[in-house]
């Protein structure tokens, strides 16, 4: 099956999601599965397509986040401008990180480290500065309405995030098939070979970065619509970070569909620990904590690799 | 530009902070030397010996120095069968899945322990935490100088291993060409997990060092992962005397930022300082290239 029409089917099976479940926690569950799954479409192009692991993608989240935050308390600028503006500023910061790192020829763990440190250095920086309210952080007023991204009823996020994920599908569908997204596997694959077969790997690399990053700028412009509140460990802390690329791992990276599997098995899981063990500090992150380790060692193509085989074997044994 | 009675007591102090931070370094720097993995989990088994100094204080009442004793080996146990029953089988071909096994048995660690101690912020009380030794016109804190000797020592202990013994020659000669070393009858696996232990047992004598003047909270094991990183990237990956001569500078340098620009500014100094070492001079010090 194409690809475009996998994703509409699966689009349109999402849609009536609202309508079918009556309860307001079942919205949410879904909101924010969707929402995960964005986050870890966003890391996949650069992890998952691209190689380059980051640790640290919630510099891009929470500069997102901040953007609309602060353009709307301080400057009163309409929440969808913000919106587009995040993923903007998202995208900048991505190009900076990215020209650092790569330009010094930054790789693998090193490569995961810087980001972390980044991530660390904007934390640091929005827990002192003013405009951020410091470590306060900031509680945007309640205006409820479409037109200033608070929608008075959750269905009105869902249907954001969906649109989202699907913007989230499109561009790996297009990575899959595009010029563009076959040099960027052949630098994951194997940089030197493709820089001798003619691979702007340097130029790849950061347009893979910048795109990430202003999709992860996005989440954040979304995450704090949804909230209304925001302070610098929610937007620079380690969090988000970790599920950006647990979600991806979970999946399996490099995947079109890996993303959303991945959030809605991590999801349920967590919901799950949470239902059992009501609310324990850190008990969710020591689910995400093991489930990482158990996936990298038992499972280290994810769900999709672990579909595929099956489906494999079915045909092996059909014929 | 403060007197020096304020500059010279604040570079002295960073230097025994520094001394801890260079013994914390040198397990991380051993284990990327003969794994050529990048522990993240590093901070957090710290997090995990200093609970252990700390129990063994409260419950038992052993002095944190004599409880070197039991920490030491015991870490050297954890790190073995760590590396032995999870990490080695964690690679599957690519460097980058043992890094996130770590990453993922850091957060396991960090959220259990915050979940079994919750977030308090423990001390444990010695007769001689506030004991000052005068050393000239200057008073330095008695546990600190015995920190900054005993890393010396640990120091000068891990070369004369990796020179003289057997073990050192087997780790050297699996770091440099692990193929060659298996050929000659070397194993490695045992070898690599060895190092792996050593390097953590490193974190038994560090927490054992630090709990007298220093706390101990499940986020602790955060704060400390990076400074070790900072030190080791800017001391040459792999390489020991760098890992010391790191360990002071960035000792010296947080003092110093503290002092300049504040507590809470002063933290973004060592991130600045990594990010630079990184991107202008990824060997290090000390570090060749390879």
């Amino acid at each position: 099956m194409k690809p475009v029409y996998a994703i509409t089917i699966v689009l349109i099976l999402m849609l009536p999601f609202p309508w079918l479940v009556q309860s307001e926690f079942f919205l949410n569950f879904g909101i924010m599965l969707l929402f995960s799954a964005f986050l870890g479409q966003a890391w996949n192009v650069l992890g998952g397509y691209g190689g380059q692991f980051s640790f640290g993608h919630v510099a891009f989240f929470g500069t997102g986040a901040y953007t609309t935050a602060v353009l709307q308390t301080a400057f009163g600028i309409n929440p969808w401008v913000g919106f587009v503006l995040a993923g903007c500023a998202g995208g900048g910061m991505g190009l900076v990180v990215g020209f650092l790192s790569f330009r010094f020829g930054l790789k693998g763990a090193y490569f995961a480290l810087v980001t972390l440190a980044f991530a660390e250095v904007l934390r640091i920086l929005a827990n002192t500065a003013d405009f951020t309210g410091a470590g306060v952080g900031i509680l945007i007023p309640l205006d409820q309405g479409a037109a200033n991204l608070q929608f008075a009823n959750k269905t009105g996020f869902f249907l954001l995030a969906l649109a989202l994920v699907a913007l989230g599908l499109f561009i790996t569908a297009h990575l899959d098939r595009s010029r563009f997204g076959a040099r960027l596997m052949a630098v994951r694959e194997n940089e030197d070979a493709a820089m001798a077969l003619g691979v702007n790997v340097f130029a790849i690399k950061l347009r893979a970065i910048s795109l990430s990053a202003a999709l992860t700028g996005l989440a954040g412009a979304f995450y704090t619509q949804f909230f209304l509140y925001l302070d610098p460990t929610i937007a620079y802390g380690p969090t988000v970070s970790i599920e950006a690329l647990l979600v991806p791992i979970i999946g399996g990276t490099g995947t079109l569909f890996g993303p959303l599997l991945g959030a809605a098995a991590l999801h349920t899981i967590s919901e799950i620990t949470n239902h059992v063990a009501a609310d324990a500090p850190g008990l969710n992150l020591i689910v995400y904590g093991a489930l990482l380790v158990l996936m990298v060692l038992f499972l280290p193509s994810g769900l999709s690799g672990l579909l595929a085989r099956l489906r494999r074997r079915k045909t092996d044994l059909g014929e | 530009m403060p007197d020096l009675d304020l500059l010279v007591p604040s570079a002295i102090n960073g230097l025994t902070t520094g001394a801890i931070y260079a013994v914390i370094a040198l397990g991380l720097t051993l284990i990327y030397g003969v794994l050529h993995i990048i522990n993240f989990a590093h901070g957090s088994l710290l997090m995990l010996a200093m609970y252990g100094v700390f129990f063994l204080h409260s419950l038992f009442g052993i002095d944190p120095y004599v409880a070197s004793l039991i920490m030491v080996p015991a870490m050297f146990v954890l790190g073995y069968s760590l590396q032995r029953g999870v990490i080695g089988h964690a690679s599957h071909g690519k460097d980058e899945n043992i890094l996130l096994v770590t990453l993922g048995l850091a957060i396991v660690i960090d959220n259990l322990a915050l979940y079994l101690w919750r977030s308090d912020t423990r001390i444990i009380d010695t007769p001689y935490a506030f004991a000052t030794f005068e050393f000239g016109p200057v008073l330095v804190s008695t546990p600190k100088l015995i920190a900054l000797f005993a890393a010396v020592a640990i120091a000068a202990l891990f070369w004369l291993m990796m020179m003289r013994t057997d073990l050192g020659k087997a780790i050297r000669a699996v770091a440099k060409e692990k193929t060659g070393a298996q050929l000659v009858g070397i194993n490695v696996e045992h070898v690599y997990a060895m190092s792996f232990g050593l390097g953590i047992a490193c974190l038994g004598a560090a927490a054992c060092l630090l709990l007298p003047t220093f706390y101990v909270s499940p986020q602790v094991g955060s704060a400390f992962v990076l400074i070790a990183f900072t030190v080791v990237v800017l001391g040459g990956m792999g390489s020991f005397t760098g890992a010391v001569l790191g360990g002071l500078i960035i000792g010296v340098t947080e003092s110093l930022g503290g002092l300049y620009l504040g507590e809470s500014l002063g933290q973004i100094g060592i991130f600045v300082l990594f990010i630079l070492v990184l991107l202008f001079r990824p060997t290090g010090l000390m570090g060749q290239r390879t």
